[in-house]
C-alpha cells in the first residue's frame, strides 16, 4: 500500500524560511484609467441589457427589475473603484539574469516564474483601448500550454524595450526549450 | 531524461507543384487500403442501409441522402490514396496530400518525439496499420497531417525504425538487450469490472439499437416475447423495477468493462528496447503499438481512480513531451499499465524512471489549514446547493423530497473532504518532483525536475487569508501542469527552490526585509 506520510514540520527545521519577495517593478499608472474605462465599459453593457428588457417587459415584475438594477449598479460602482486601484498595487513585473517574474491578479493573485532559457515567444499586443492609454501588454510564453506570463498595462515604450531586450537573452540561450 | 539541444525549428508547410516526380523516394500509401475505405464507410452508414434494405423507405429521404454520402466518402477515399505520399530525407520528413490544395508538410527528424501504430479489425484483416506520429507541436492540425492511414505492417515498422531508431546503426555494438518491463497477466482482468469504462459502451450500443429500431419503423413492445416482458415489469412495485434494472445495469456495465479491458489491453506488453525507447503494444482485435523516445521522457504518474482504488488496483501513464494526455487520437498513447495490481504499478513506475526512491519516499503533509479547507470547500458548495433547493421547495416542478435527499450530501461531501486531505502530499526525490492529489481519482504524478519549466504560484483570497498557496510545475511533457495544492507558503517556496535552486535564488528575501505589496 502506499508508504506512510509525514508531518509537515520540515519548514521549521532551519530557522525562519526565506521568502519570495514581489517582482521589483511597477506597471505604468496609466493602467487604473485602463483597467476602469474596461470594467466600466463591461458594466454599461450588463446594465443597458437589464434597461433594455424594463422597457421590453412591464408585467408585474417592475419591483423585481428596479431591486436587481440597483443592485447591479452598486457593485458595478465597488468594482470599478476598487478593483482597479487594487490591480495596481499588485501588477509587478520583473527580468532578472535567469528568469521573468510576475505577478498578477487582485482578489486571486498569481506569481509566475518562467527561465529565460525555457522560453520561446514573446509577443505584444495593443487593443484599441490600451491605444487611448498609450499602453502595451507583453506575453511571454513557454512550451507548456499551462499559462503563459502576461504583463498588462505596460508603458508603451518600457514595453519594446522589454521585448526587446527578452529577445536578445532568448537568443543566447540553446536547446529546443522542453 | 534531459533536454538535448536541438536547432530550433518547427513544422511547415510550404505550396507544392502537384505530381512532381515519383522517383525522390515519395512512397505511396498501401495499395490494399482502396478496399478498406469503402467496407468502412459501408459499416459506419449500416443502419441507414438497414433502413433501405428492411423497410423499403427510410425515413422520407434520409436513406437515399445517406447512400449518395457513402459514394462521396468511398471516392474521397480513393481520392486520398491516390494523393498522399510521404518520404524521410534531408533529415526531415514529410508528408504531401490534397488535390486542389496540395498541402507538403515537412517535420525534422528531431521533433519525432511519439510514433504510433494501429490497426482496426479491418486494418487487420487486410494486414495494414495507422501510423500517427507525434511532434509535440501541441497543435492538432500538424498531428493529423502527420497521420497515414494505411501502410503495410512491415513499411510500418520500417518507418518506426527509420524515425526512432536512426541512430542504432553506429551504437548498435554496444546497445543492451531488449527488456520486458511489463507483460499482462490473466488475473488482471479481476480489475476490469473496477474501471466501469463498459459505461459507456453500454450507451453507444443502446444508441445503435436505438438508430436501428427507428430506421427500421419497428416497434419493439410489439416484438416477440417483449409484450409480455414488458407488462410484466408494469405489473411489479416500483421499488422493485428500480432495484432490479439497476442491478441489471450494474451486471451489464460490468460484463462490458471487463470485456473492454480484455478487448483494450489483451497481449500488454511493455518493452524497452535496445536504444532505450519505451514501447507499448497491446489489443485483442484492434492492436495499437506506441513507441516513446527515453529523452522525451519527463516522467510517470500512477492514478487509481476511485473504484479501481478500492480494489487496491492502479494504472501507470507516462509523462513524455509531444504527449499530451487524453488528446484526441493519441488517448490512450501514454499508458505504460493497464488497470493492475498497485504493487505492480509501483514496480513498473520505478523501472521506467529508473529510481525507485521516489514511489517509496514517504509525503510531506500539507497540515491543518489545508484540512480544514478542504471541508469548507465542500460543505460550502454543497450548503449553496441545499439552500437553492430548499429555497425553491414551494415550486411545483421541484418534487418535495428533494431537498430532504440533499442533506444526505453533507456527510457525502465530508468524507470526500476526508479522503482528498489525506492523499494530499508532496516530496522531492532523487531529483524528481512527487506530487499527489484527489479522491476520486487518485493521482500520484512524479514529474522529472529538468522538465520543470516554470512555476506559478497561485493564492486565491481566502488561500492568503489561510497562508496557503498552490504551486504549479508548469512543463512541456503530460497534462503540462502539475499542482502541489493548499500547501503552506513556506513550503511553497522551499520546494520550488529546492527544485530548480538557481531559479529562485534572486528572487528570495530573509524574512527580515519584507516588502510586501497588498
Amino acid at each position: 500500500m502506499d508508504p506512510p506520510l509525514t508531518s509537515t514540520n520540515a519548514g521549521q527545521a532551519s530557522g525562519a524560511p526565506p521568502q519570495l519577495r514581489p517582482p521589483r517593478n511597477l506597471v505604468s499608472p496609466r493602467a487604473i484609467r485602463y483597467w476602469t474605462a474596461r470594467a466600466l465599459g463591461g458594466w454599461l453593457v450588463v446594465v443597458l441589457a437589464q434597461v433594455f428588457l424594463m422597457v421590453l417587459v412591464r408585467e408585474g415584475v417592475v419591483r423585481f427589475q428596479v431591486i436587481t438594477l440597483a443592485v447591479t449598479v452598486v457593485v458595478a460602482a465597488a468594482h470599478v473603484v476598487v478593483m482597479p486601484r487594487w490591480r495596481f498595487r499588485v501588477h509587478r513585473w520583473e527580468v532578472t539574469a535567469n528568469a521573468v517574474y510576475t505577478q498578477s491578479g487582485w482578489f486571486s493573485q498569481e506569481r509566475r516564474i518562467a527561465p529565460i532559457s525555457r522560453i520561446q515567444t514573446v509577443d505584444t499586443e495593443r487593443g484599441p483601448l490600451e491605444q487611448l492609454f498609450g499602453l502595451s501588454n507583453v506575453t511571454v510564453t513557454t512550451a507548456s500550454a499551462a499559462g503563459p506570463l502576461k504583463i498588462h498595462g505596460l508603458d508603451r515604450d518600457r514595453a519594446q524595450e522589454l521585448v526587446d531586450e527578452l529577445a536578445r537573452a532568448i537568443e543566447s540561450t540553446a536547446g529546443d526549450a522542453t | 531524461m534531459s533536454s538535448s539541444p536541438q536547432p530550433q525549428a518547427s513544422g511547415s508547410e510550404q505550396p507544392m507543384a502537384p505530381f512532381e516526380a515519383e522517383a525522390a523516394g515519395w512512397r505511396r500509401l498501401d495499395m490494399r487500403m482502396l478496399l478498406v475505405h469503402p467496407v468502412r464507410e459501408v459499416a459506419r452508414l449500416f443502419p441507414v442501409l438497414v433502413g433501405v434494405v428492411f423497410a423499403g423507405s427510410s425515413t422520407g429521404r434520409g436513406g437515399l441522402w445517406g447512400l449518395v454520402g457513402a459514394g462521396i466518402a468511398i471516392s474521397l477515399g480513393l481520392l486520398r490514396w491516390y494523393t498522399t505520399t510521404y518520404r524521410i530525407a534531408a533529415g526531415q520528413v514529410q508528408v504531401r496530400r490534397g488535390l486542389l490544395r496540395r498541402q507538403l508538410v515537412s517535420v525534422p527528424l528531431d521533433r519525432v518525439r511519439t510514433v504510433d501504430i494501429s490497426a482496426s479489425a479491418l486494418h487487420r484483416v487486410f494486414g495494414l496499420v495507422r501510423v500517427t506520429v507525434g511532434t509535440g507541436l501541441s497543435d492538432r492540425k500538424s498531428n493529423d497531417a502527420l497521420r497515414l492511414d494505411g501502410l503495410s505492417a512491415a513499411d510500418a515498422e520500417r518507418l518506426r525504425d527509420e524515425l526512432l531508431h536512426r541512430r542504432t546503426k553506429d551504437e548498435a555494438a554496444d546497445a543492451a538487450p531488449e527488456e520486458v518491463i511489463a507483460a499482462i497477466r490473466p488475473t488482471w482482468v479481476w480489475y476490469g469490472p473496477f474501471t466501469f469504462s463498459g459505461f459507456l459502451t453500454v450507451f453507444v450500443v443502446l444508441g445503435f439499437a436505438w438508430r436501428i429500431v427507428s430506421e427500421t419503423h419497428v416497434d419493439p413492445r410489439q416484438l416477440g416475447p417483449v409484450p409480455e416482458a414488458y407488462s410484466a415489469l408494469m405489473a411489479v412495485p416500483r421499488w422493485l423495477d428500480l432495484v432490479a434494472s439497476l442491478l441489471v445495469l450494474l451486471v451489464v456495465v460490468a460484463f462490458a468493462s471487463t470485456m473492454g479491458y480484455v478487448l483494450a489491453f489483451w497481449g500488454f506488453r511493455l518493452v524497452r528496447s535496445s536504444d532505450g525507447a519505451l514501447q507499448v503494444t497491446r489489443g485483442l482485435i484492434s492492436t495499437r503499438a506506441t513507441t516513446i523516445e527515453e529523452r522525451r521522457l519527463r516522467g510517470v504518474e500512477i492514478s487509481e481512480p476511485l473504484l479501481l482504488r478500492a480494489a487496491r488496483g492502479a494504472r501507470c501513464i507516462a509523462i513524455a513531451t509531444g504527449l499530451r494526455v487524453g488528446r484526441g487520437a493519441e488517448r490512450g498513447g501514454s499508458l505504460l499499465l493497464p488497470p493492475a495490481p498497485l504493487h505492480e504499478a509501483q514496480r513498473v513506475a520505478a523501472a521506467v524512471l529508473n529510481a525507485s526512491e521516489p514511489i517509496t519516499v514517504p509525503l510531506i503533509r500539507h497540515g491543518p489549514r489545508a484540512h480544514r479547507r478542504r471541508y469548507t470547500r465542500a460543505l460550502v458548495m454543497w450548503a449553496l446547493l441545499i439552500i437553492v433547493l430548499v429555497a425553491s421547495a414551494g415550486l411545483a416542478q421541484v418534487p418535495s423530497w428533494a431537498w430532504p435527499a440533499s442533506l444526505l450530501l453533507l456527510p457525502l461531501g465530508a468524507v470526500l473532504a476526508y479522503d482528498r486531505y489525506r492523499s494530499l502530499g508532496h516530496a522531492l526525490a532523487g531529483g524528481i518532483l512527487v506530487t499527489r492529489t484527489g479522491s476520486l481519482v487518485r493521482r500520484r504524478s512524479m514529474l522529472a525536475c529538468d522538465g520543470i519549466i516554470g512555476w506559478n504560484l497561485r493564492q486565491s483570497f481566502f488561500q492568503r487569508r489561510a497562508g496557503l498557496a498552490t504551486l504549479v510545475a508548469t512543463t512541456a511533457a503530460g497534462r503540462q501542469r502539475y499542482a502541489v495544492f493548499d500547501v503552506p507558503l513556506d513550503e511553497a517556496v522551499r520546494l520550488a527552490d529546492r527544485a530548480l535552486p538557481d531559479l529562485l535564488a534572486p528572487l528570495l528575501t530573509e524574512p527580515d526585509d519584507r516588502s510586501r505589496a497588498s
